[in-house]
């Protein structure tokens, strides 16, 4: 089992929700990100949330698509990406990590090479946008050994037959796409959120977070109260771009921000 | 029971190619996907969708395009006799108009009101606002920087047609950047939006209706054929970018086992120089815009940039169907190089008087090739795709020639 599943039942018990923030590996260095990620955890993060960069990240908006083209720019790649993660563990144990990316360079590397490296890095789920139920057998396959959770998108289009079918391979927690859109986008609705999640518990129990369009603290706080977990990349990755030296302070405060936010 | 071969019974009902293709989308597209392939299965068999589509092929495209023997060029090459399919006789000028009538009425039978596509070229953007203004519908084509700095025709055309041409400056601003920002278009605006994808790629069903929309190109060669030469052609030849007038030539005589195929992708400065655009004569299985295929890809899974004098073909992957039959060594994937292309588009020019697009001259440079191997009584059947008003400007600028 991996660090997710007691991370939330802890937090449940302490009636509490996810903080997740989102990062780039790699945006702006490999560096910083290891930093940001020790920050976020100081700050109040719950889970982290590690972007594979990759040249071709269809589901992201000009915000996060920069990042990982910042990434690439010195060719961060997943190995980089692992290692990243296994640096974090060092001096981080009890942290859920989870890698956001695409199916290529999973593809690439090899599934079951790929579940190995990930075990021993630390790392506790794997969330390739690319990849729905239907398409990641294969991935299943490799991580269910090594106990490594593959969590699985939601969205508002998909319809109740299928969302039996992503809870019944899902586990560690069901992620809730808050609207039709990439990343970052704009127009996000909380009763078709709470709407749609009141659907989500009817076919599971696992914990359900969610993301794509949570920008500030008040989007964090309505989503809060009805999810089990709130992700925030864009509005993460966008104070990366704007620092130019300290980025630790403005990401550390804001993250701050959002914690106080969901706790209230 | 199906009678088909394993070569034409594909892809299954999950959109495979053996190990290919498939739908690798985010969550938000799996429903539309669904619509399209319910509707599309509905109305394939619909006597009036069929009469409509023929009808449009027929009034509106000019179909069938005819099948030329090229005399001339054939005697001059000394070998094989060298009949061209003529799909740049079609309206708009290349072959994506078959596809961009089908799509558009199922686009219609589907009540949507707004159309995406993707274009390279800018010759599937020019067939989709061309079918977009006769139907009244909203028209969005996404379009590499770069090639709306090279296809300047184009461009213009779709914006007389009404289109609204979106330069995507993201990645390599070529067209496997424009198919990642229409299919974020399109994961924002599913509920009125219909994505036209120009080739034999992308998520299930697209490789399979665009197969089967362009399949009429090799339905009618092959009845040409036998009615002008009295038999079958000996081989078939077609360029490969995403490989959509290929699959249309080809489908129909993949079960004709007299029939070969070579399928010519873009071989830019050479193969050996690692800059061209050829992911199944040099690339691996990966995974790209929906689908598994073969890729340009580095050794950690990153799409590298492709380079071909055709902006068309410049592309780093291909339709899995193509892979498939690659793998089942059913058709032969070679490659032409910018140089030989633009060899052969002169030598049609000036032999034969038809100026031919540069992606079809990766098919006709092959087919020099190929002719001289052969005996003057065989015959090959080589895709003249598109037509080349489009490149007279690239071809001025490599001859040195300021228009």
């Amino acid at each position: 089992m991996s660090r997710l599943t007691p991370y939330f039942e802890q937090l449940k018990s302490q009636n509490k929700k996810a903080l997740i923030p989102y990062v780039v590996a790699g945006d702006p260095d490999l560096e910083t990100t290891l930093a940001i990620m020790h920050q976020s955890v100081e700050s109040g993060a719950d889970i982290l949330e590690i972007g594979v960069p990759f040249s071709d990240p269809m589901a992201e908006g000009p915000v996060i698509q920069a990042a990982h083209e910042r990434a690439l720019e010195h060719n961060v790649s997943l190995a980089d990406t692992l290692a990243l993660v296994a640096k974090f563990r060092e001096t981080n144990d009890h942290t859920p990590v989870l890698l956001m990316g695409y199916a290529n360079p999973v593809e690439a590397m090899g599934y079951p090479a790929f579940a190995d490296r990930a075990k021993t890095s630390g790392v506790d789920a794997v969330l390739l946008v690319d990849m729905p139920p239907e398409e990641s057998v294969r991935l299943q396959a490799a991580l269910k050994p090594h106990g490594i959770d593959n969590i699985f998108l939601i969205s508002p289009t998909t319809n109740d037959d299928r969302i039996a079918k992503i809870a019944n391979v899902a586990s560690g927690f069901l992620y809730y796409v808050s609207l039709k859109g990439v990343t970052g986008a704009g127009h996000f609705d909380i009763r078709s959120v709470e709407e749609n999640l009141a659907r989500i518990s009817q076919f599971s129990d696992l914990p359900v977070c969610v993301g794509f369009g949570i920008k500030d603290a008040d989007s964090a706080r309505q989503v809060a109260k009805v999810a089990d977990g709130v992700v925030v990349g864009s509005a993460v990755v966008k104070l990366i771009e704007a620092s130019k030296s300290n980025v630790l302070e403005p990401v550390g405060s804001f993250i701050r921000s959002l914690n106080e936010a969901i706790i209230s | 029971m199906s009678t088909k071969s394993k070569f034409q019974n594909v892809p299954d009902n999950d959109g495979r190619f053996g190990e290919f293709g498939g739908r690798f989308v985010a969550e938000t597209l799996i429903a539309p996907l669904d619509e399209l392939t319910e509707a599309y299965e509905r109305l394939k068999n619909d006597p009036e969708f069929i009469r409509e589509f023929d009808e449009d092929l027929a009034n509106y495209v000019g179909r069938p395009s005819p099948l030329y023997h090229a005399k001339r060029w054939s005697d001059e090459l000394g070998g094989a006799q060298i009949y061209l399919k003529r799909e740049d006789l079609n309206h708009t000028g290349a072959h994506k108009v078959n596809n961009t009538i089908g799509q558009a009425l199922l686009a219609k039978a589907m009540g949507k009101k707004r159309i995406i596509a993707e274009t390279g070229a800018g010759q599937h953007g020019v067939a989709t606002a061309t079918v977009a203004a006769r139907l009244g519908l909203e028209c969005v084509v996404f379009m590499g920087a770069e090639d709306i700095q090279r296809q300047a025709l184009n461009v213009y055309r779709m914006k007389l047609l009404g289109a609204e041409v979106v330069s995507v400056t993201s990645g390599t601003k070529t067209l496997k950047d424009a198919m990642n920002e229409a299919m974020r278009d399109w994961v924002t605006t599913v509920d009125d939006t219909f994505y036209i994808i120009g080739t034999v790629a992308g998520p299930h069903p697209y490789p399979l209706l665009v197969r089967d929309f362009q399949s009429i190109i090799g339905r009618e060669a092959r009845r040409q054929s036998l009615e002008q030469a009295g038999r079958l052609p000996d081989a078939l030849v077609a360029c490969v970018g995403g490989g959509s007038n290929a699959i249309g030539l080809f489908y129909p005589f993949l079960d004709d086992e007299s029939v070969a195929m070579y399928g010519v992708e873009a071989g830019g400065l050479g193969l050996e120089t690692g800059k061209h655009a050829a992911p199944i004569c040099k690339g691996k299985p990966g995974v790209l815009h929906g689908n598994r295929t073969y890729l340009m890809e580095d050794e950690h899974g990153q799409i590298i940039g492709t380079h071909s004098i055709s902006a068309g073909l410049d592309y780093p992957g291909v339709g899995p169907e193509h892979s498939y039959l690659a793998d089942l060594k059913r058709v032969n994937y070679v490659a032409a190089t910018d140089d030989e292309t633009l060899d052969a588009f002169h030598e049609l020019t000036r032999v034969e008087g038809i100026i031919p697009a540069l992606e079809s001259s990766h098919a006709l440079a092959y087919t020099k090739t190929l002719a001289k191997t052969m005996d003057k009584d065989q015959i090959i059947i080589t895709n003249l795709s598109g037509r080349g008003d489009k490149d007279i400007h690239t071809v001025a600028q490599l001859d040195g020639v300021t228009l």
